[in-house]
């Protein structure tokens, strides 16, 4: 079996790591709780290169139809 | 393990819990807690918020409801939670307010019978008696349970996984569960932690997960005993190495799980224990539950449930006499088991296994879960779903003189369904004079309503005390008048669109008119459609249908960004011949304008021939400007209200998502103005036609002998084209495409080939077709059918094709008997090259049949499915908002799309899904 890095595929879109400091603000931007974002799970493959644990955010840029790009938060869940 | 609750919950209504589906539990709360909706309220009472209101509202209390009403003092209460259990059998014991003992109702008086089903210690429905535990008459006494002991115990069918589960999971000796105590420690800890990361949802699919593993284990951890494999046989039997296990034996086991083993297995012992699920006490529902009714002979005839009790009550009471006589063992056997079949019948008359419990006439009982179930169910059908007064249904019919936000009502309707109007010193004498008038004449009223409530129907002799009667305060319901408010609907409502405040115009005849206008966004036509007229009956909602709802407001479509709203048909005909080529002398004009509406002529041009353009002109406000194209691509200029270039047609004035011009009045003028706009220029392309007179006629798809030949070269050349292909297939010289076999290619190419054929025989018939005609109008205006639909008639049918294919299936590797094996000719596989003028050869005809069903039957299915597949859609959808932060969340606050359609944009204010900076600026 080959190995295949599917956050190379075309359909993939990119996730990254939110930090700390950003994922505050998004928090506080929003006036959310970590449970009301919505979830992804942590073993994801997307999420597999990333190194994140549970609790943390991924950011998520996706190509749109209706906007070109629209950028997405996920925390990650078990 | 549903809501742990630190209060004290001494519900009286214990009512299931488990992990029982939603409409389960629902069944069990109607039938277990009917009596005790009195009590509810102060046991799920919180210990928060407690307010005094004097309101109107009507208590759900309805035994003490005429005390409460006398005092007007309610106290309003929050629900904090509710919790679900099992009906004990001391409870039931405890709410129970008699004993039944005997299968009869009634004595020779026709008295019900003491310890009888129809006892009335189990409350009262025959007027004039009173109930023996509440002493209140019929309608204010709710009803209360009874009970029955059972001679032996049975099993409960609806909680037969549950029991099942029970068994597998504890030990048959000790009752322990089949977990060592360090980790049952671990397994608590465990779940705990998952009902409050993750909620009770995930706690339950914990528990069964837990449950799946413990099922495997065969020796106990605690008292060491060996375990067997226990298997249920349906639908009520239980069997331990093929040996039955008796309800008896089944609850002695249940009855040694401890409270906390329970917990492990789901059940909150507080308010479930496992032995409850085998019943050794049923509760009996009360008469109100099971009213019977008298019929027109005078003899009574006795509801399902009634019946089904009586059933158990008399095996019960043989079993009972059977065992005190010491009968055989296989004669109780066999009685139990009967009474088993019945109490299982009583639940549910539909458990798979089991022939349902029938009336003497064949049909089959209505028991509990039946009642509940469904569509026709309790929750569907009476709590779901809700019947309304003040409104009306009939069929539909068109009206073009209506107003676009107008509906006609029939005269019948409007002096059924009225309006509420409360008097004043001011419309004192207005209002009297409806009541004056009485229900049987029309503009009138039929109800007074006075301010204590009671209301009074208007006859001719009442009129004249009434009238006496009347003052401020008082509220008369009169008949529905020119310009009140109406709500008008359309099944299935998948839209906002399908329900729009319209206006009433009270009109002669039986059916609801619309204008053909708003067909679209309803999705109505006349083919024998019903739609529904509700009349709102207070100011709010009136205020509210108003602002909100009426069909001037819901123009331009929240899916689109365009117009829903705009003409059809005729309208579009009438406008595109009126704009393209019409003209008539200044007084034709002016007669046309003024049945339009439109009387200001300053600004037709002062000449003896006006031409259509101008005429148009006239309806478009003064400083309109506005660019676009037809359907044809040609330019539409208007200039400062002047159409001065290109015609009419569905792209500037049609409606759903067509109408750009209609999407431009609207941006500048507002949604009133444009629909009186729009308004005008329907009613103009009607009138345009039937001073000119329009319709159609056969020899339109006549074609010239030049045309005709052209079309014939096309196709034959078409032909022997595909016949080229065939031969290359099989010399095997065909040029494969990628991912595609040989044959499949060939297909490709012979439906490239057909289409592009008959496509130019389109065009050739665009070339050909007389542009005067008034199929050609239709077509080119857009306003109906197109130039495809006229090859079809004139020259060539074209290929049928089934599931995106060439007919290929029939009889052995042909498609007709009267083919050649293999023949992959057009003809051979459904090609159709006459037109329908023409007619269709045999062979033909057939092939048209095929596709022709293959549709119908289509649509047939896809509708509902579609339309299923819909509403599970808008139904998960349903609380979805875009907050103001324009996120969408849903009703817990959670965040579904951080930007709302990721764009932000609300639709309905862009023009087709985007907004066009360089327009805007131009504008500017």
């Amino acid at each position: 079996m080959s190995k295949i890095d599917i956050t190379q595929h075309v359909l993939v879109p990119k996730h990254s790591k939110v930090s700390e400091k950003e994922k505050k603000e998004l928090l506080q931007k929003y006036s959310l709780t970590l449970k009301e974002l919505p979830k992804i799970l942590s073993n994801d493959t997307a999420l597999k290169s990333l190194d994140v644990q549970e609790g943390d955010v991924v950011k998520i840029e996706r190509n749109s139809l209706t906007a070109g790009k629209s950028i997405f938060y996920r925390r990650v869940a078990l | 393990m549903a809501k742990k609750q630190s209060e004290e919950t001494k519900t009286p209504e214990e009512v299931e819990e488990k992990k029982v589906s939603p409409e389960e539990l629902e069944d069990d709360e109607k039938i277990e807690g009917t009596d005790v909706a009195k009590s509810e309220e102060e046991s799920i009472t919180p210990e928060g918020e407690k307010e005094k209101i004097v309101s109107k509202e009507v208590s759900k209390e309805s035994l003490s409801r005429a005390v409460v009403e006398s005092t007007q003092q309610y106290i309003y209460k929050k629900v904090k939670s509710i919790v679900f259990g099992v009906l004990s059998p001391k409870m039931i014991k405890k709410m129970a307010s008699a004993k039944i003992v005997t299968p009869e109702l009634y004595d020779k008086e026709g008295y019900p019978v003491d310890g009888g089903l129809m006892d009335i210690r189990l409350g009262v429905i025959d007027p004039g008696l009173r109930c023996k535990t509440c002493s209140s008459k019929l309608k204010e006494c709710v009803g209360h349970f009874g009970y029955i002991e059972l001679a032996r115990p049975v099993i409960h069918v609806n909680f037969i996984t549950e029991i099942l589960n029970s068994l597998k999971c504890t030990c048959r000796e000790c009752g322990r569960i089949l977990l060592s105590d360090d980790k049952v420690k671990k397994t608590v800890k465990d779940l705990e932690k998952v009902e409050q990361t993750e909620g009770l949802d995930a706690r339950r699919d914990a528990i069964k997960e837990f449950i799946k593993s413990l099922k495997l284990i065969q020796k106990c951890p605690h008292c060491k005993a060996k375990q067997y494999k226990i298997s249920l046989e349906k639908p009520y039997t239980f069997k331990e190495q093929e040996k039955t296990i008796g309800p008896i034996e089944i609850r002695t086991r249940l009855e040694r799980i401890s409270d906390d083993d329970a917990l492990l297995l789901g059940f909150n012992a507080k308010v479930v224990r496992p032995e409850w699920m085998v019943l050794t006490i049923l509760a009996i529902p009360p008469v109100t539950v099971r009213p019977s009714i008298t019929l027109e002979s005078g003899e009574r005839s006795e509801d399902d449930l009634t019946h089904k009790l009586g059933d158990i009550v008399r095996i019960n009471q043989r079993l009972f006499e059977n065992i005190n006589a010491g009968a055989p063992e296989t004669i109780i056997e066999d009685l139990w088991d009967l009474l088993q079949y019945h109490v299982t019948t009583f639940f549910d008359n539909e458990v798979a296994q089991l022939p349902p419990a029938r009336h003497r006439s064949g049909q089959p009982l209505k028991t509990l879960s039946e009642r509940i179930k469904s569509k026709e169910g309790r929750i569907r059908h009476n709590l779901a779903g809700k019947r309304t007064n003040f409104c009306a249904r009939t069929v539909i019919s068109p009206d073009p003189m209506l107003g676009i936000n107008e509906v006609g009502v029939p005269l019948i309707v409007a002096m059924k369904v009225t309006v509420p109007e409360t008097i004043n010193t001011w419309n004192m004498n207005y209002l009297k004079k409806y009541v004056e008038k009485g229900p049987a004449k029309y503009p009138g009223a039929n109800y007074i309503i006075r301010p204590d409530g009671k209301k009074k129907k208007i006859t001719e002799e009442t009129k004249e005390a009434l009238l006496e009667e009347l003052q401020p305060g008082y509220v008369i319901e009169r008949h529905l008048l020119d310009g009140d408010i109406a709500l008008f609907n359309r099944q299935p409502s998948l839209h906002r669109m399908s329900m729009m405040c319209h206006r009433v115009k009270v009109l002669p005849y039986k059916t609801l008119r619309l204008n053909p206008a708003v067909c679209a966004p309803y999705n109505a036509d006349f083919d024998g459609d019903e739609m529904n007229l509700h009349i709102p009956q207070n100011e709010e909602s009136r205020a509210e249908a108003e602002l909100l709802m009426q069909v001037q407001t819901q123009l331009i479509s929240p899916r689109y960004g365009l117009s829903v709203i705009g003409c059809l048909q005729d309208a579009i005909s009438g406008n595109f011949v009126l704009t393209r080529d019409l003209q008539m002398s200044r007084e034709d004009a002016i007669e046309l304008l003024c049945n339009v509406g439109v009387f200001d002529f300053k600004r037709l041009p002062n000449k003896k021939l006006v031409n259509g353009k101008e005429i148009f002109s006239l309806i478009l406000p003064e400083d309109f400007s506005f660019k676009g194209k037809t359907k044809s691509g040609e330019l539409v200029v208007i200039e400062n209200g002047q159409l001065k270039e290109g015609v009419m047609d569905t792209h500037s004035i049609g409606g759903e998502g067509e109408g750009v011009l209609l999407r431009s009045l609207h941006k500048k003028y507002g949604a009133d103005r444009t629909i009186e706009i729009l308004q005008k220029i329907f009613r103009l392309g009607i009138e345009v036609l039937m001073k000119r007179g329009f319709t159609t006629t056969l020899a339109d798809t006549d074609l010239s002998s030049e045309a005709t030949e052209q079309i014939q070269s096309t196709l034959d050349k078409a032909e022997e084209e595909v016949q080229q292909i065939i031969q290359l297939f099989y010399n095997k010289t065909l040029e494969t495409f990628p991912g595609r076999t040989l044959k499949e290619t060939l297909e490709m190419k012979i439906m490239e080939i057909l289409n592009r054929a008959r496509n130019t025989c389109g065009s050739l018939i665009k070339k050909h077709l007389d542009k005067t005609t008034h199929t050609a109008i239709m077509a080119e205006s857009g306003a109906r059918g197109n130039i495809l639909n006229v090859v079809q008639m004139s020259a060539c049918v074209g290929q049928q094709a089934l599931r995106g294919k060439r007919i290929e299936k029939g009889f052995k590797q042909r498609t007709l008997s009267c083919f050649k094996r293999n023949d992959l000719s057009p003809e051979a596989r459904g090609f159709v090259r006459s037109g329908y003028k023409a007619g269709l050869n045999p062979k033909e005809f057939f092939f048209h049949a095929i596709t022709g069903r293959d549709s119908l039957m289509d649509t047939a299915l896809r509708t509902p499915k579609s339309g299923y597949l819909y509403r599970r859609l808008a139904n998960a959808m349903q609380d979805l908002k875009v907050e103001y932060d324009k996120t969408v969340r849903d009703a817990s606050k959670k965040i579904i799309q951080f930007h709302y359609g990721e764009d932000d944009l609300d639709v309905s204010k862009t023009e087709s899904g985007v907004i066009d900076v360089k327009k805007i600026i131009e504008q500017v």
